[in-house]
C-alpha cells in the first residue's frame, strides 16, 4: 500500500500514474458493464420474476386480460368503485384541446367516482416518451397511440396495447363505426398485417386531404369547382393562362409531399392497388402502368409550372397562409385546415373531394386522429373502455363538431355551414361511397421516410418516375415478402 | 452529450492526478523535513490514510459520472449489439448494426455531410473570429467597438431552435435573402434555398458559421487581451507591418483558445440536430441529414434502437478521437515551437549581429 502511494507520489502525469487511473477508469467501466449487461427488453421480465423473453410474458398477461374483458365486460362505470384513471393524450392545440376539455369535465360530472389525471403532450412528445411508458409496470390507462405500423404496429406486436373487440361488442363499436374507419387501427395480433385482425383504438375525429379552392378566383375564371380530372387540368391550365398560381404547394416538411402525390395518384389507381400499397399487403405493386401514369403526371406538373415557384423551399404552413391571402388558385390540404381558412378567407373558400380520375371515383386520402388505446397493463381497462366510448359517442360527436372539429361518424348529422359543411359533406360521402384511402406512409416501419425523401427527389427532378417508383417497391416488396 | 462524455471525463482524469500527486508531494516533504509538526500529526493516522482520503473526495464525481455517463454509454453499447425496437424481446446480432453504419448509403450520408458542416461550423468560424479578434485589437480606440462585439457574439445567446426557425424564414424562396438579391440585381442568384439540392447543406452549414463565429470571436479576443502590448511595440519598432505581428506574436500566443474553439466548434458540428430538425428535415431528399438526426430517427420514430445506438457509439467516438488530436496540437506544440517573446528576442539578437 505504502509504496504504491510513493510510487504514485512521483509519478509523473502521463507516466505510470495516467496508466493506473487508466486502468481504474477500466475497472470502473467494466464494473458498469457488468451492472448493465442484460439484452435489452428483459428488464421488465427480471421485475416481475418471470423467465422467457418479453414477448411470452406479456402474451399470457394479455391472455388473461381476454379472459376477463370477454365474461363479464362492466359498461356502467358507476359500478367501478373509486378509481384514477390516467389519460395520455396530444390533444393540445386550439379546438382539440376544447373539446377533450369539455368531455373530461362531464365525464367526471357523469362518474364522479372516477377521476381523470390527465397528461397531455404535444404529438411528437406523446410518441417518444410513449414507448417507456408503455413498457413499464404501472403504465397509463388510455393513451393515444399513433396507428401507424412504426408505432401501434409495434405496440401490438410486442402485446402492449389491449384488443378491444369484447368491449367493441358490449358497446357496440362494430356498428357504430364504419369499416373502412375501423381497418386505420386495425393489426393482426402478431403486429405484422395492417388493416385486417382486431381492433386496437378508437379515434375521435377524420381527416381528408382533399381540394382547397379559392372561389373568388375560380368564379373570374369562369369555372366550377373541378369533379373529375379534365376539369382539374382545365382549371389548372386557365388558372395558368391568367397569370395565377395554379397551386399553392409547400414541401419543405417532407409529409406535405405525401399528400400532394396521394392527391395525384387518387386520380389514376384504383382503391384496392392504393390501399395495398398504403397498408402494405400483398396483392399490387408500385410499378404497375397506373403508378407509372401517376408519377409522370405529377412531374409534368413540375415541368408546366402548375405547382408555385421555388415549391420545395417554401414550408407547409408559409404556403397555405400564402393561399389563405390570395395567392393560388388550389391548395391541397387536410381537414384540419379548415378552422384556419374559414377564419382567414371565409366565404372565399370551398372545399372539394379529389377529382375522379380513371376509376371514376373521387378516392380520397384521410384517415382518422391519433386512436385511443388500452394499454395492456392497465389496471383499470373497464373504465379506460367506458372513458373511450364516452368521448366517442355521439352527444361527444356534437361536442367535437361544436369545437370546430370533424368528428369521425355522425359528420352527416351535424348543424355546420359554410366551409365546415362542405367539409362534412364530403367526409360524409367519402364514408358512404367507401371513398377512403389510406396514407401511403403506412406501409412499412420506415416508409415514412423513405417515401418522403422519394418524392422529394422526384419533384426536384433527382429521380425519374421509374426510379421513384423503383425504390419504393423495393421497400413494398421486402415488406410483404413478394 | 457526446461531447459531454469527452469532456467530463478529461475533467475527471486531471481530477484525479492532482489530488494523487499533492498527497505525494507531501509524503516526499514529509521524508526531506522529518520532525516537522504537520508531518507528525499525519504519522498519527494509520498509513495510506491521504490516499483513501482522496477518493472520497472524487467519489461524488465519480458517482455522478457513473449515473449519467458511464451507465447509459455502456447501456447504448449493449443496445448496439441488438436488433430491438425498444418495446419487447431483442435478438442478438453482434456487430451488424456496426457494420450497417459503414455500409448504409444513408448513414454513410449522414456521416459525409458532418464532415462538410466542419468547414462550416468550424473552419470559417475559427478563421473568422481570428481575422476579426485581431483586427478589433488593432482598433482599440475605435467608437462604437463595445457594439460590434455584442453583436457578433449575440448570436450565441439565442437559443438554435430559435435560430433555425429565423434562418429558415430567411431563405424562404420569397424571404428577405432573395428579397435582397433581387434588390441588388442578383435575380438569378435567388432559389429556394432550402430546397435546392446543391445549396440547402451549405445553407444550413451557413447559420452555424453565424452562430459560431461569435464564441471563436471572444475567445480570441479574450486570448488577445493578455500579449503584452511591449511585444507589439518591440516588433513595430524593428518594423514588422500588421502581417508580420499577426503571425509571428498573434497566432502563437493564442494558440491555445485556438485549440479551444477548433474543439468546441467541431463538436458542435459533429453533434449538430436542431438547426437540421428545425430547417429542413434531413431533406431536400436526404441532403442535409446528419448523425444525429439520424439516431433520433431511427430511436424514436421508427423504432430501431440497435442500429441507432451503434450510429451513436460511433458519433461518440469520432468525437473523442477527434477532440483529443486537437488537443494534441493545442497543447503539446506549446514545448517546440518558440514562444513569441523568444523568437522576437532572437530575431533582434540576429540583427544587431548583422549591425
Amino acid at each position: 500500500m505504502k509504496s504504491s502511494l510513493t510510487r504514485i507520489g512521483n509519478a509523473e502525469p502521463g507516466g505510470p500514474g495516467r496508466v493506473r487511473a487508466w486502468a481504474r477508469f477500466a475497472a470502473a467501466a467494466s464494473a458498469i458493464a457488468i451492472l448493465a449487461a442484460c439484452a435489452p427488453g428483459d428488464d421488465e421480465d427480471d421485475d416481475s420474476g418471470d423467465g422467457g423473453d418479453g414477448g411470452d410474458t406479456s402474451e399470457t398477461d394479455s391472455g388473461e386480460s381476454d379472459e376477463s374483458g370477454g365474461s363479464d365486460v362492466q359498461t356502467d362505470p358507476s359500478q367501478l368503485g373509486e378509481i384514477t384513471l390516467t389519460v395520455w393524450d396530444q390533444e393540445v392545440r386550439g379546438g382539440q384541446a376544447e373539446q377533450i376539455e369539455q368531455l373530461n369535465a362531464a365525464f367526471e360530472e357523469a362518474y364522479p367516482n372516477i377521476t381523470i389525471d390527465r397528461v397531455s403532450r404535444s404529438t411528437e412528445d406523446l410518441s417518444t416518451t410513449l414507448r417507456l411508458a408503455l413498457t413499464d409496470a404501472e403504465p397509463p390507462d388510455v393513451v393515444q397511440a399513433n396507428n401507424s405500423r412504426a408505432e401501434m404496429g409495434q405496440y401490438v406486436g410486442s402485446d402492449l396495447l389491449l384488443p378491444l373487440d369484447d368491449y367493441a361488442e358490449a358497446y357496440g363499436w362494430f356498428d357504430r363505426f364504419p369499416e373502412s374507419v375501423r381497418s386505420l387501427a386495425m393489426y393482426s395480433d402478431d403486429g405484422s398485417v395492417y388493416g385486417d385482425g382486431e381492433l386496437y383504438g378508437l379515434p375521435q375525429m377524420g381527416e381528408i386531404v382533399g381540394l382547397f379552392y379559392n372561389k373568388t378566383k375560380l368564379d373570374e375564371l369562369g369555372l366550377e369547382p373541378p369533379a373529375t380530372t379534365e376539369d382539374f387540368d382545365a382549371a389548372v391550365q386557365a388558372a395558368q393562362d391568367a397569370g395565377e398560381i395554379p397551386i399553392h404547394f409547400g414541401n419543405s416538411e417532407p409529409w406535405a409531399g405525401i399528400h400532394e402525390y396521394g392527391f395525384v395518384q387518387n386520380q389514376f389507381v384504383d382503391a384496392e392497388t392504393i390501399r395495398d400499397l398504403g397498408f402494405g399487403r400483398p396483392g399490387s405493386s408500385w410499378t404497375s402502368e397506373d403508378n407509372v401514369a401517376a408519377a409522370e403526371e405529377i412531374v409534368s406538373w413540375v415541368d408546366e409550372g402548375y405547382f408555385v415557384d421555388g415549391f420545395g423551399g417554401i414550408d407547409y404552413d408559409t404556403s397555405w397562409q400564402a393561399f389563405a391571402q390570395g395567392d393560388g388558385v388550389f391548395f391541397v390540404g387536410g381537414t384540419w385546415l379548415v378552422a384556419d381558412l374559414q377564419e382567414a378567407m371565409g366565404e372565399e373558400v370551398g372545399f372539394v373531394l379529389t377529382p375522379a380520375g380513371a376509376s371514376g371515383q373521387n378516392l380520397v386520402t384521410g384517415g382518422i386522429s391519433i386512436p385511443w388505446s388500452i394499454p395492456a397493463n392497465s389496471d383499470a381497462q373497464d373504465a379506460a373502455a367506458a372513458y373511450i366510448d364516452f368521448i366517442t359517442n355521439a352527444e361527444a360527436m356534437s361536442t367535437v363538431t361544436e369545437t370546430g372539429n370533424l368528428p369521425v361518424v355522425d359528420a352527416g348529422s351535424q348543424q355546420v355551414e359554410g366551409l365546415q359543411a362542405e367539409v362534412f359533406d364530403a367526409w360524409a360521402r367519402a364514408g358512404e361511397e367507401d371513398l377512403l384511402v389510406p396514407y401511403l406512409d403506412y406501409a412499412t416501419e420506415t416508409f415514412y421516410d423513405t417515401i418522403t425523401a422519394a418524392i422529394q427527389d422526384l419533384l426536384a427532378g433527382q429521380q425519374s418516375p421509374q426510379e421513384f417508383l423503383d425504390t419504393l417497391e423495393a421497400e413494398y416488396t421486402a415488406q410483404v415478402g413478394g | 452529450m457526446a461531447g459531454a462524455t469527452v469532456e467530463d471525463h478529461r475533467k475527471k482524469e486531471r481530477v484525479t492526478l492532482p489530488q494523487e500527486i499533492r498527497s505525494g508531494e507531501t509524503t516526499t516533504r514529509r521524508a526531506g523535513r522529518a520532525g516537522q509538526a504537520p508531518a507528525r500529526r499525519r504519522r498519527q493516522g494509520p498509513p495510506g490514510e491521504p490516499r483513501n482520503l482522496a477518493y472520497l473526495y472524487i467519489l461524488p464525481a465519480v458517482v455522478v459520472f457513473a449515473l449519467f455517463i458511464g451507465m447509459p454509454l455502456v447501456r447504448t453499447a449493449t443496445f448496439s449489439l441488438y436488433e430491438w425496437n425498444g418495446l419487447g424481446a431483442s435478438t442478438w446480432v453482434g456487430l451488424d448494426n456496426f457494420q450497417q453504419v459503414f455500409t448504409d448509403p444513408q448513414l454513410r450520408g449522414a456521416l459525409t455531410h458532418a464532415l462538410v458542416l466542419i468547414i462550416f461550423y468550424s473552419a470559417i468560424p475559427v478563421t473568422l473570429g481570428l481575422l476579426i479578434a485581431a483586427t478589433m485589437m488593432r482598433a482599440r480606440r475605435m467608437r462604437g467597438l463595445a457594439v460590434f462585439r455584442v453583436l457578433i457574439f449575440l448570436p450565441q445567446v439565442i437559443p438554435m431552435v430559435v435560430v433555425g426557425i429565423a434562418w429558415r424564414q430567411i431563405y424562404q424562396p420569397d424571404g428577405p435573402l432573395n428579397d435582397l438579391l433581387r434588390a441588388v440585381g442578383l435575380d438569378g442568384f435567388a432559389r429556394p434555398w432550402l430546397g435546392d439540392y446543391t445549396w440547402a447543406l451549405p445553407s444550413v452549414g451557413l447559420v452555424g458559421t453565424w452562430v459560431g463565429t461569435g464564441l471563436c470571436f471572444v475567445l480570441f479576443l479574450a486570448g488577445m487581451a493578455k500579449i503584452p502590448r511591449e511585444l507589439y511595440e518591440a516588433a513595430r519598432l524593428d518594423g514588422s507591418g500588421p502581417l508580420r505581428e499577426f503571425f509571428a506574436i498573434t497566432l502563437p500566443a493564442v494558440r491555445g483558445e485556438f485549440a479551444v474553439a477548433l474543439t468546441l466548434t467541431i463538436i458542435a458540428a459533429l453533434k449538430t440536430f436542431d438547426l437540421v430538425y428545425v430547417m429542413t428535415s434531413g431533406g431536400p431528399g436526404r441532403e442535409t441529414t446528419v448523425p444525429s438526426f439520424e439516431v433520433y430517427q431511427r430511436a424514436f420514430q421508427f423504432g430501431q434502437v440497435g442500429s441507432a445506438a451503434a450510429l451513436a457509439l460511433v458519433l461518440t467516438a469520432t468525437i473523442f478521437v477527434v477532440t483529443v488530436l486537437v488537443n494534441r496540437i493545442g497543447a503539446g506544440d506549446d514545448d517546440t515551437t518558440p514562444n513569441p517573446r523568444r523568437r522576437l528576442s532572437r530575431r533582434a539578437a540576429a540583427r544587431q549581429e548583422a549591425r
